[in-house]
């Protein structure tokens, strides 16, 4: 589904990435760990075509496509999912209103006639109990006033509403409590199924638990250092990342 | 040494126009005003009010005052209308009151022309006019006061809710040439009324046209006023208006103040909240292309306690477009008590587009609430990826912001047909299509 080959991307003068390899198949869930200014949010920016970031080398096939060719709308029309870590704020914008434009703009881009706004509405009804979460809130302003928590489920419904192949969620678990973690782990894990793969990436092993992944990737200077399965999160929890540092170093 | 001044040349020019007229009705307003203007002069280049507005430059650059207006006929009002609109309508064309084009039922109060209403000794028109816009600070309104050629008198005695509203249609003909109007009104509502007015400004041809507006409106206790102010030309007329309005005891304000074309706009807004428990909203939207410059004065002056007044202008500049916001608010020591808030929010869309801001709070009660708050900036990059992210076009996502950016401003109107007509407007030039 996702093929990285040998990607390497800067922003402004300074080198991020170095060179990542990273296959992704349908129902896979991949973890990519990290300490932090490893280049984990970097490689989910340059997956969903953020501009300020500038790729120096290597690909990225999406569904045998092109992806670093196309741009940010294209790549989610395809089926690119990016939850941000730092979900934006857009005054007078309602949640609803411009999911209602995203989904037919998406239809429209897969020869899809638009939903009417009954089945939009019945749509967005049945998503919303998915990540539990309230009407009203997504009449509002997109995430102004929103808690760290409602932000975050934000994100979910709108990968709900969305159903992309392949999801990527950026830090999505830092700032959470404990309750909000478990339903937005929820949420990911009702929308799992066998075509559509889901990148988590993440500083702790705590989300972990709840979206358990097939396999685990350390990212440390811009290049996957060391892949392994649930249990390498788990070690990192208990040892943090200076062993991987040292072991680099070697 | 002789240094030319060109504001003293367009100044002679204009004087020379306002001494024709002098003897018209309002005699002995016309020649203080006149004094007045030629005391004055038209602001010079640096001057603090029109500091950013080089009207005089561009009155002498594009206007030669020894001509008179031509054309005006076969003016198709229904290109300017309103759809819809429920209203006693006057058209002005080229300044002058065209009957034919008007229709006036004004059932329940008085619309007449300002000339007929003040020389057939209406005491109320008498009474107020001139009494608000000052001759002695502004020389546009000046020459405004000294000049005026045309205009109405509105007035809407007790107790009376008007539904309908009053439209001016003010339009300029330059197909053969420059059009010049130099128009004064005046709106009285008395205690317990409630009235809507809108003056709208268009023009057809592209020869330059420049006008000066004055309005003066009172506000008696616990009246209702919404004044509308739409400009939406096709971009070649330079105007000046001034609204000054005089509040009294709990009466309500609302102004909106809509600048979506024309060549140079002044919108100069002055409310006098002269009474205790008044409420004013200003409400003000710029969208401005090409080189298009607009620039709000507004001062709301709180002279009383208890009062309430509320700003909010908003601006979109594109091209080489130029917006310009002062806001005075003075709070006077008696007027304590006092909530009046101000907030000026801007997005420039290119680099060539510009905006200057300027809040300027006076308080000397210290018992008040008061806020402004002004901003200036691009659209946020940020927010457009994450639009771009969820599958929608970079197009349609920066028409989606800038649509809610003016949105708050468009949510304010209170008139549903005005609303869905500015609303129109709005979305074809921001390019909606969601």
């Amino acid at each position: 589904m996702l093929s990285i080959k040998n990607l390497q991307a800067k922003i402004g003068e300074k080198q991020i990435l170095n060179g990542i390899n990273l296959d992704v198949k349908p129902g896979e869930v991949h973890a990519i760990m990290g300490p932090n200014g490893s280049g984990k949010s970097t490689l989910a920016s340059v997956l969903a075509g953020r501009e300020e970031y500038e790729v120096t080398g290597g690909e990225a096939e999406f569904l045998g496509k092109d992806l670093l060719e196309m741009a940010p709308e294209d790549r989610a029309r395809l089926g690119v999912f990016l939850a941000f870590q730092y979900p934006v704020e857009i005054p007078g914008v309602s949640t609803i209103n411009f999911m209602k434009t995203a989904v037919n703009q998406i239809r429209e881009y897969r020869g899809q006639q638009p939903l009417d706004a009954v089945s939009f509405l019945s749509l967005m009804k049945e998503k919303m109990k998915l990540v539990e979460i309230d009407q009203s809130l997504l009449n509002r302003s997109l995430n102004e006033g929103f808690s760290g928590g409602e932000k975050k489920r934000n994100e979910i419904f709108q990968m709900a509403m969305l159903e992309p192949k392949l999801a990527i969620l950026d830090e999505t678990d830092s700032g959470l409590d404990i309750d909000a973690l478990k339903i937005v782990s929820n949420g990911v894990n009702k929308l799992r199924n066998k075509s559509n793969a889901v990148i988590v990436v993440t500083h702790y092993q705590r989300l972990l638990d709840y979206i358990v992944p097939d396999f685990v990737h350390v990212l440390y200077k811009g290049r996957i250092v060391k892949s392994g399965t649930k249990e390498l999160a788990l070690e990192l929890e208990a040892k943090g990342y200076d062993w991987i540092k040292d072991e680099v170093a070697v | 040494m002789s240094v030319a001044v060109s504001e003293n040349n367009i100044t002679s020019a204009v004087a020379s126009t306002i001494e024709a007229n002098l003897n018209a009705a309002g005699a002995a307003l016309r020649k203080e005003a006149f004094d007045s203007f030629q005391k004055l002069g038209l602001p010079a280049a640096k001057a603090e009010e029109y500091k950013f507005t080089p009207i005089s430059r561009v009155l002498e650059k594009n206007f030669d005052f020894s001509k008179t207006n031509t054309g005006g006929q076969d003016v198709k009002l229904s290109d300017f209308t309103i759809p819809g609109l429920d209203a006693d309508v006057l058209v002005f064309i080229n300044g002058v009151f065209s009957k034919e084009a008007s229709t006036i039922q004004s059932s329940g109060f008085t619309i007449l022309p300002l000339h007929d209403a003040l020389a057939s000794n209406q005491e109320i028109a008498q009474k107020y006019f001139g009494q608000f816009a000052d001759v002695k600070i502004d020389a546009l309104t000046a020459w405004n006061t000294a000049s005026w050629g045309n205009g109405v008198f509105i007035h809407i005695p007790e107790k009376k809710i008007i539904e309908r509203a009053v439209i001016l249609h003010h339009i300029h003909d330059t197909r053969a040439g420059q059009a010049i109007s130099i128009n004064r009104n005046l709106i009285v509502v008395e205690k317990n009324s409630e009235v809507s007015v809108i003056e709208k400004f268009d023009s057809l041809g592209s020869s330059p046209g420049f006008s000066n507006t004055v309005t003066e409106a009172v506000v008696y206790e616990n009246a209702g006023l919404n004044l509308y102010s739409i400009q939406n030309d096709s971009g070649e007329r330079h105007q000046f208006g001034l609204t000054q309005i005089h509040q009294s005891n709990f009466s309500r304000v609302n102004t909106f103040t809509f600048s979506l074309s024309g060549k140079l706009v002044r919108n100069n807004l002055h409310l006098v909240l002269d009474g205790e428990g008044i409420e004013s909203h200003m409400y003000g939207l710029y969208l401005l292309t090409n080189d298009t410059l607009a620039d709000n004065h507004t001062v709301v002056d709180h002279k009383k306690p208890n009062s309430f007044s509320n700003e909010l202008y908003k601006g979109i500049m594109d091209g080489s477009s130029k917006g310009v916001f002062n806001g005075k608010i003075y709070v006077r020591p008696q007027a304590q008590k006092t909530n009046a808030f101000q907030a000026n929010r801007n997005i420039l869309l290119t680099d060539k587009a510009t905006v200057n801001t300027k809040p300027q709070l006076e308080i000397w009660a210290d018992d008040v609430k008061c806020s402004h708050g002004c901003t200036s900036g691009q659209l946020d990059e940020e927010a457009l990826f994450y639009l771009q992210t969820r599958g929608i076009s970079k197009e349609t996502a920066q028409a989606m912001m800038l649509y809610a950016f003016a949105g708050e401003v468009l949510d304010s109107v209170k008139n549903p047909v005005i609303k869905n007509y500015l609303d129109q407007v709005i979305s074809e030039r921001l390019h909606k299509n969601f």
